[in-house]
């Protein structure tokens, strides 16, 4: 998980990479026959300091690799502080990654 | 056989206790599941909100016209309006919902993120107001090579 995340003008922006195959039903089907091996990043969630600044349900849908940014206020947090952000998927792993705000 | 059963149990109330507090917020893949299996947009709209009255305006959503690529689509969308959530579907898919953001206090509603679509097809963003109403954007585009496959 690859996060990156730059201060300026009291806006925090975000670019965030989760390493994941996301794979969906119907190319599992294709390839085990087995739809339910299926694996995909289902939640992601984003804090600083403690403070949930992303809330995100996901779907097969998203592209392998997925690459998502965002746009956090700025005010209440400095540079230097870290961006958590975490990851679960449909088989219960779970990843995270951290970027400290530049 | 008691003893495992017991254990079993208390595992799996430790799990559901230790999910919702580290998931804070709603994670929409367990309060609303019907969402996430529905077939077409208008099903997952309204497994999501109840209705699907559609408000064409505040929302703007960016996607190229025709994309090489269906593997990785760049999609973005924002809205300035005052919203608990904001939420993307297509219709190209075999299930509709691709995801959905659960707003904070600390939101800007802008987003990107790449998507996959299996054939052309159509992008709804979905902004839940927090008026009731529902806002949201289309846009049709045409995909070269489909995502879903390989």
């Amino acid at each position: 998980m690859k996060v990156k995340a730059k201060l300026k003008n009291g806006v925090i922006k975000v670019k965030a990479m989760a390493k994941h195959d996301m794979t969906t039903f119907n190319m599992m089907e294709k390839k085990t026959g087995n739809r339910e091996d299926a694996n995909f990043i289902t939640h992601i969630t984003g804090t600083i300091n403690g403070e949930t600044v992303l809330d995100l349900s996901t779907s097969q849908f998203l592209s392998k690799n997925p690459i998502f940014k965002f746009q956090i206020k700025g005010e209440t947090f400095k540079k230097g502080d870290k961006l958590l952000i975490n990851w679960v998927d449909r088989k219960g792993k779970t990843g995270k990654g951290k970027g400290k705000i530049k | 056989m008691e003893r495992r059963n017991f254990l079993n149990v208390t595992l799996g109330a430790l799990a559901l206790a230790v999910v919702p507090a580290s998931v804070k917020a709603e994670d929409y893949r367990t309060t609303k599941p019907a969402v996430w299996s529905a077939h077409t947009v208008d099903d997952a709209i309204k497994a999501m909100y109840g209705s699907t009255t559609l408000i064409l305006e505040g929302v703007s959503l960016t996607a190229p016209d025709v994309a090489s690529n269906g593997g990785a689509i760049p999609v973005d969308f924002s809205t300035d309006l005052d919203i608990k959530s904001i939420a993307l579907y297509q219709d190209a898919n075999p299930e509709a919902a691709v995801c959905a953001y659960t707003i904070n206090k600390y939101s800007i509603n802008k987003y990107s993120v790449k998507i996959k679509m299996g054939k052309s097809g159509t992008i709804t963003i979905v902004a839940e107001g927090n008026d009731g109403k529902l806002y949201a954007a289309k846009k049709t585009l045409d995909v070269a090579l489909g995502g879903c496959e390989g």
